[in-house]
């Protein structure tokens, strides 16, 4: 098993998420950096958070033209796995891998602090190891976290049950006040349809230690790791 | 020649910034403004041995593809000699 992150000039979750895959997760890791067009040795990448270049034009719109991104969707449409977060979730939307598009916070403030978000479904390749209706505090750290699609996209989205997560209060409510971006139905992450795809506004590479506030984030790298185990015995 | 693009947000998207923005208008005592949205130009300088028409084509496939993202924008191009 091998992971494999990929590093855009402006990536700054790169080591975050290396540091968990190699310690917490402790399986082998590699920075790819995004001129890479090869990716056939890796069985899962994520796409780190960060700032790809410098939010010009778009968050995340200029990434989608790196030459590693070809080979993300080829790897993607082989059924592996391809975890974008925060800046990752941005360039995901803009590549067409995720229906969609992240806009500027509601409330047009930079947001960073810990949210509640729930799961909404766990039977996916990211939440096996959690349950429905369970609450995770993860922290969120964005300017561009604002989930948007049409009306059309958002029922697709609900009916094939690729909303993975929603942002909550502490009880499990969803609500306007527990929305911390505007993002339409609470919309935190998502799935693509075979969902093998994932992408997520909230860290949970930085919720994998208790001396960081939470380490609600770490079934999500275990539920991943199983399904990549299973993926190979396939 | 020169191609001139306006990408603007989609009627149906919330421009919180636009909001923002005639917020401030406001403040300033500017009266009768009912809606601020904004949105981005563009000016691309093109060889001048294209025809009106390539210059059209090529600039829309640039908005389309670069500079507007299609689920939240809309775009405008303008070919200027």
């Amino acid at each position: 098993m091998k992971f494999g992150v990929i590093v855009f000039p402006g990536s700054n979750c790169d080591h975050d998420a290396y540091h968990v895959i190699s310690k917490h997760v402790g399986q082998p890791v590699d920075f790819v950096w995004h001129k890479e067009t090869d990716l056939s040795s890796y069985d899962a990448v994520i796409v780190p958070g960060g700032f790809s270049y410098g939010d010009y034009l778009r968050a995340g719109a200029l990434a989608h033209f790196s030459p590693i991104m070809k080979a993300i969707k080829d790897f993607a449409a082989k059924g592996k796995f391809v975890f974008g977060v925060c800046n990752g979730f941005q360039i995901l939307c803009e590549s067409g891998l995720l229906p969609g598009a992240l806009m500027r916070n509601r409330s047009l403030h930079f947001v960073c602090r810990h949210v509640n978000i729930k799961v909404e479904n766990d039977k996916t390749p990211y939440t096996s190891e959690l349950e429905k209706g369970e609450i995770l505090s993860i922290p969120i750290a964005h300017a561009e976290g604002n989930y948007v699609c049409d009306n059309e996209t958002l029922a697709e989205l609900e009916k094939n049950n690729q909303i993975i997560f929603r942002y909550c209060d502490e009880n499990g409510e969803i609500s306007d006040e527990a929305n911390p971006n505007g993002s339409r139905n609470s919309i935190a992450g998502i799935s693509n349809k075979e969902g093998n795809i994932l992408g997520m506004m909230p860290h949970p590479e930085r919720a994998c230690e208790e001396l960081l506030g939470s380490n609600d984030g770490r079934d999500i790298f275990r539920s991943l790791t199983n399904a990549i185990t299973d993926l190979a015995e396939k | 020649m020169k191609a001139k693009v306006y990408v603007t947000l989609k009627p149906s998207v919330l421009d919180p910034q636009g909001k923002a923005i005639q917020h401030s208008v406001e403040l300033l005592g500017f009266e009768n403004v009912a809606d601020i949205r904004q949105g981005k130009y563009f000016e691309i300088a093109l060889d001048s041995n294209l025809s009106e028409t390539e210059a059209q084509t090529t600039t829309e496939k640039i908005a389309r593809e670069v500079l507007a993202n299609p689920v939240i924008e809309d775009y405008r191009v303008e070919i200027v000699q």
